[in-house]
């Protein structure tokens, strides 16, 4: 049955991935920092979630369709790497150290939060 | 219209995603390096690609919202490295936990680093 939970999470990236876009596009329109909060905020809000849906111990198919493919499309690592080196590369240490300590700090402890709330609810 | 380019990327990056994690997951799970796997390899051909091939081909904008943002932008993920860190430290391996995100940041920062100075490369020899 490979196939269909490869179409599942596929059908979670497909919606994790369009809202990852919308948000950062609605994000970008809007702020006036010019560091990249809108992976930022995607990165931080989408661990929070993660979190929450493993507290809550949601069944294998549930968690595939919007854990591992839309929570896991709609956050992501790569544009925030390079985000990242692009700070580097402009000499904007600055912003280059918050950017990647805020992404793991605020991720981590949202992520343990959610985590926690969700376990709270399954009481 | 740009919106299901970056979907269908999205479908393919997730599955890929996907993929990785039931080749490299054992029985034995002790450390998750398929997500580690999938972030580092992604941070080097998502920074390769924006700086390497986008410029060199002079891609659209479609092909690089669906290859960039869809593809390569869903294959990679943030959520799951956080609950790994968590689900780390709930199991008491608090050292684990802590070397998971310090490869994570060291090992995607040179990785991307990497991927962008190759990128470069490439693009000077043409």
């Amino acid at each position: 049955m490979l196939i269909f939970k490869l179409l599942l999470v596929g059908l979670g990236g497909f919606c994790g991935a369009i809202l990852r876009y919308a948000v950062s596009r609605w994000i970008e329109n809007r702020k006036s920092s010019t560091l990249p909060t809108a992976t930022l905020i995607v990165n931080i809000a989408g661990s929070f979630l993660l979190g929450i849906l493993i507290g809550l111990d949601l069944t294998k198919t549930w968690f595939l369709l919007c854990g591992t493919g839309i929570l896991g499309a709609f956050t992501t690592f790569s544009t925030f790497k390079l985000e990242a080196i692009q700070l580097h590369i402009n000499k904007r240490w600055k912003g280059f150290i918050y950017y990647v300590l805020a992404s793991y700090f605020f991720g981590i402890c949202l992520a343990y939060t959610g985590f926690k709330l969700g376990r709270w609810f399954m009481l | 219209m740009i919106y299901l380019y970056v979907g269908i990327g999205g479908f393919i990056g997730a599955s890929l995603r996907y993929l990785v994690g039931v080749l490299l997951t054992g029985p034995d799970q002790w450390f998750p390096y398929s997500t580690l796997a999938v972030n580092l390899s992604g941070s080097f051909i998502l920074a390769w690609f924006t700086i390497g091939l986008v410029e060199r081909y002079a891609l659209s904008a479609e092909w690089k919202a669906a290859l960039g943002t869809g593809l390569v932008g869903s294959y990679t993920t943030f959520s799951t490295l956080s609950m790994d860190a968590v689900l780390l430290y709930e199991r008491g391996d608090l050292f684990l936990s802590s070397l998971y995100v310090f490869i994570s940041i060291g090992g995607g920062l040179v990785l991307s680093l990497l991927g962008f100075h190759f990128g470069k490369r490439r693009n000077a020899a043409c």
